[in-house]
């Protein structure tokens, strides 16, 4: 069951955990998950969206409390869980996030001393020998920075750098003895010389007697430094061992399940193209064209920060593009340079994934947030009435199954299924031409998510084009008759009728595909500053 | 049970408001109870309701307006220099004063939206440098000598005892509220404060609707300098400095208020008489003249501590909907 068989160890692993279960309500989002790293190993950490990746690593932070029954020991000895907030400092584990958390404008030495000054109680701090000890830190990783140079002068990918070897120096002050370093995507937007440069790092860290929990999306870093790795998927261990006996394939077969072949509801091909997106370039995306038929639903998928995200937010103007052209029908839109009020006028509509930072304003009312881009409409004489905008909410509310029905309460006290279904009423009462879906399904249950499928077909039947972007293959599958393959800022790959599945969009976005194949380096430098946003 | 506790708050402040009444009515009745009293209370706070009203409008579309009372003693300083010292009629000074307060507001969204300075920073800023040139136009002294007929609008009591000023405030308070309430103006503004993103991905003009909110609000700020000049016929330089802590402290103990967790209208206006009727019921019990900075700044500390707390609430009712569904 777990991998504590696989490497028999005479010393006790740096982490032990066993039998680690979390559910959410109704959801399981682990479930009996036991793993190991020992010291001295760089331990991969895989699977989708939603696998329950993060919800082990927020255990192991003190931020979720798991289910009875669940072990944690750290160096053979046994830990109470949960762990409160913060106690993973003492028992020598640090976290390096996506976000390095530095901060930009103070040097090396003050980022990497900050959490020693900040402890110690003195009378003046002793710079010159804070900069030795900080000298001597970065000499022993092999790093090359100049310990009085601003973090902001440093090159994008030493910041990552920095961090780590700040989590393994605060390690060291609290435990005698090396402890678990856990890195959560820290290769993101980084760049080929950037990962070689943090896999160098990591040996010294893995050298140094630390073990090292590495979590990535990115299957090509995850085989150049692990050591072994384990798979979760829907919450459960779907397999691990030694990464050298492991193969890409096998680990995208982990990743994914054995997927049921599942056909396109609906084969019609469209046959009258309605939107084409030329030549379009910006921040993440390298180059991408594309036609949307009327009445199609078309999909758009790839890993974190493939740039496919981006794409979207372009399409509505909602992220500047450097270059590129939108027609719609007869009408030819320039995309640098678009706003959110020029594609509305346009006829796109786009619902984003983060629904209560980008999508609406969870403490106002239902009415209002449904109202937001059709206030013009709603007036009479210039006077907008209370009683208008819950009437005209309310047939929103009622055509689109929006519950609880009542549209004075505040958004954010609906189910996340609910402010969804209300999103898309928002959207889909401006009649676009071409609806932008970005994950629209995310934090939904499965009823409401049928819902808004069907509201979805429904409005691609009445002839409009429909966008869905998402890295939640299954919906795609479920949902669209066409898949384009996103891979560093390019479309890489499309898929269409029976090809329309689990299983060949996973193999395509990780470059494992039958028809395509994946120059053998690291991650590209595709993803640009900001990146998508992480599932 | 909820419904229960959401009117409660609705109505909290009024409650509050009556019981001060009835606190102070019951150890000085003679005094504090007499109609003339009210009146003269209802009176004296026209400026302060209208320079509230300009923080309302800069709030309710996300901006701290830090220069908001030095464009009213701007105001009214240029009333004063512009009627008494070189004789020309009110009405034109009273358009030069509001002219100055809309150049203050065209300043301040200039820096605000276009340049992209966080406006606690800018207003700091720009009130400062107002302070500076009424200083200078006015040669630190008191202005006085203004038109009787500026004067007679404003405080010569019309209608049941009360002052114009008062009608103003009134007519204006109605006028906010329509307007916040009833327009897509209002609504807008609301959405550019709480979501500069969502309101921009809804279509909305958020710079030209951040830029408007800062020049309504310095012309409203402008406009209780007005009243100033005619309530008491003369121009101070430091006649803004008392106004600014009670008018942030109203503007947020109104957001609590009415329609709790948005600054509105009659929020603010029931917040000032209520800390009106209190500085009033202390003062006629000959407490000293510093309580009503403990007071001022009591109130501002309170009603930003009820703002936060209203709204943690609404986020953790959010985070148990969503942990049950997740």
């Amino acid at each position: 069951m777990n991998a504590a068989a696989a490497v028999p160890a005479a010393a006790p692993p740096v982490l032990r955990l066993a039998h680690l279960g979390k559910r959410f309500g109704g959801t399981v989002a682990l479930d009996d998950v036991g793993l190991d790293v020992a010291a001295g190993e760089v331990h991969g950490l895989l699977g989708h969206n939603g696998s329950g990746k993060s919800t082990l690593i927020r255990i192991l932070a003190g931020y979720h409390a798991p289910e009875p029954g669940g072990e944690l020991e750290m160096r053979g000895r046994r830990v109470r869980l949960p762990l409160r907030p913060g106690q993973f400092r003492d028992l020598g584990m640090a976290f390096v996030h996506q976000d390095p958390a530095l901060l930009p404008a103070l040097t090396v030495t003050e980022n990497l001393r900050i959490g020693a000054l900040a402890g110690a109680a003195l009378a003046r701090i002793d710079w010159r020998a804070e900069a030795r000890a900080v000298a001597a830190l970065l000499e022993e990783f092999g790093i090359e920075a100049d310990p009085d140079a601003r973090v902001e002068r440093l090159r994008p990918w030493q910041r990552p750098l920095l961090a780590i070897v700040r989590a393994v120096d605060e390690v060291r002050r609290l435990t005698s003895a090396g402890g678990l370093l856990v890195l959560d995507e820290p290769t993101a937007g980084i760049g080929d010389a950037g990962v070689e440069r943090l896999f160098a790092v990591i040996r010294r860290v893995k050298a140094a007697g630390f073990g090292v929990l590495f979590v990535s999306h990115d299957l090509d870093e995850v085989l150049g430094i692990t050591d072994r790795v384990t798979v979760l998927r829907d919450g459960r261990v779907a397999g691990e061992g030694v990464t050298a006996t492991l193969g890409k394939d096998r680990l995208v077969e982990m990743i994914v399940g054995r997927a049921i072949l599942r056909g396109p509801p609906s084969a019609a091909p469209p046959t009258t193209p309605l939107v084409a997106v030329e030549g379009l370039r910006g921040p993440g995306v390298r180059a991408a064209a594309f036609r949307i038929g009327a009445g199609e639903i078309l999909g758009l998928t790839g890993l974190i920060g493939s740039g496919f995200a981006e794409l979207g937010a372009m399409l509505a103007g909602a992220r500047p593009a450097a270059a590129g052209a939108l027609a719609i029908g007869a009408a030819r839109h320039d995309l640098a340079g678009f706003t959110p009020a020029r594609a509305m006028a346009a006829g796109v509509a786009y619902v984003p994934a983060e629904r209560l930072r980008a999508g609406c304003i969870g403490a106002l009312t239902v009415a209002e947030n449904i109202a937001l881009p059709v206030l013009g409409t709603l007036t009479r004489a210039g006077v907008l009435t209370p009683g208008a905008l819950v009437r005209h909410a309310s047939a929103l509310c009622r055509r689109f199954d929006v519950r609880p029905p009542d549209p004075t309460l505040p958004l954010e006290s609906l189910s996340g299924g609910n402010q969804q279904k209300a999103l898309m009423a928002k959207w889909l009462q401006t009649e676009p031409k071409l609806l932008v879906l970005e994950e629209p399904t995310q934090g939904v249950d499965v009823g409401a998510r049928e819902q808004i499928f069907a509201a979805v077909r429904a409005w691609a039947e009445a002839g409009a084009a429909v966008l869905v972007l998402s890295g939640d293959h299954e919906q795609l599958a479920l949902l669209c008759q066409r898949v384009l393959i996103f891979r560093h800022g390019r479309i890489v790959a499309e898929l269409a009728g029976t090809d329309v599945t689990e299983e060949r969009m996973a193999h395509e976005c990780f470059g494992t595909g039958p028809a395509t194949s994946r120059p053998a380096t690291f991650r590209p430098s595709a993803a640009g500053p900001g990146g998508a946003e992480r599932g | 049970m909820a419904l229960l506790r959401r009117g409660f708050e609705r109505y909290a402040l009024l409650l509050a408001w009556i019981a001060t009444i009835a606190l102070f009515g019951a150890i000085e009745p003679g005094i504090f109870l007499r109609a003339a009293n009210f009146a003269s209370m209802f009176s004296s706070q026209a400026v302060l309701v209208v320079l509230t009203y300009s923080l309302v409008v800069s709030l309710t579309a996300g901006e701290y307006d830090l220069s908001a009372a030095p464009v009213l003693t701007l105001s009214a300083m240029t009333v004063a220099i512009l009627n008494a010292q070189w004789g020309l009629p009110v009405g034109v000074a009273i358009l030069a004063a509001l002219a100055a307060g809309a150049v203050a507001g065209i300043v301040n969204g200039i820096l605000v939206v276009w340049i992209g300075i966080d406006s606690i920073i800018v207003t700091l800023g720009t009130g400062t440098l107002v302070s500076g040139v009424v200083l200078w136009i006015s040669n630190s002294e008191m202005v006085s000598g203004i038109s009787q007929t500026l004067v007679n609008w404003v405080i010569v009591p019309r209608l049941f005892g009360l002052s114009f000023g008062f009608v103003y405030a009134l007519l204006l308070t109605v006028l906010l509220w329509y307007v916040l309430e009833y327009t897509p103006l209002g609504l807008k503004l609301l959405f550019v404060g709480r979501g500069r993103r969502v309101a921009r991905l809804a279509g909305l003009d958020v710079g030209r609707l951040r830029f408007g909110a800062l020049v309504a609000g310095a012309l409203l700020a402008a406009f209780a300098g007005v009243l100033y000049a005619g309530t008491s016929g003369a121009a101070d330089p430091n006649s803004g400095d008392s106004f600014m802590l009670p008018a942030f402290a109203a503007a947020f103990l109104g957001s609590t208020a009415v329609r709790p967790g948005r600054f509105n209208a009659w929020g603010s206006f029931t917040a000032v008489y209520f800390l009106v009727t209190g500085i009033t019921g202390l003062s006629l019990m000959g407490i000293q003249i510093f309580i009503q900075d403990l007071f001022y700044g009591a109130a501002l500390i309170i009603g930003v501590t009820l703002s936060v707390l209203v709204r943690r609430r609404e986020q953790r009712e959010r985070d148990v909907a969503e942990t049950a569904e997740a």
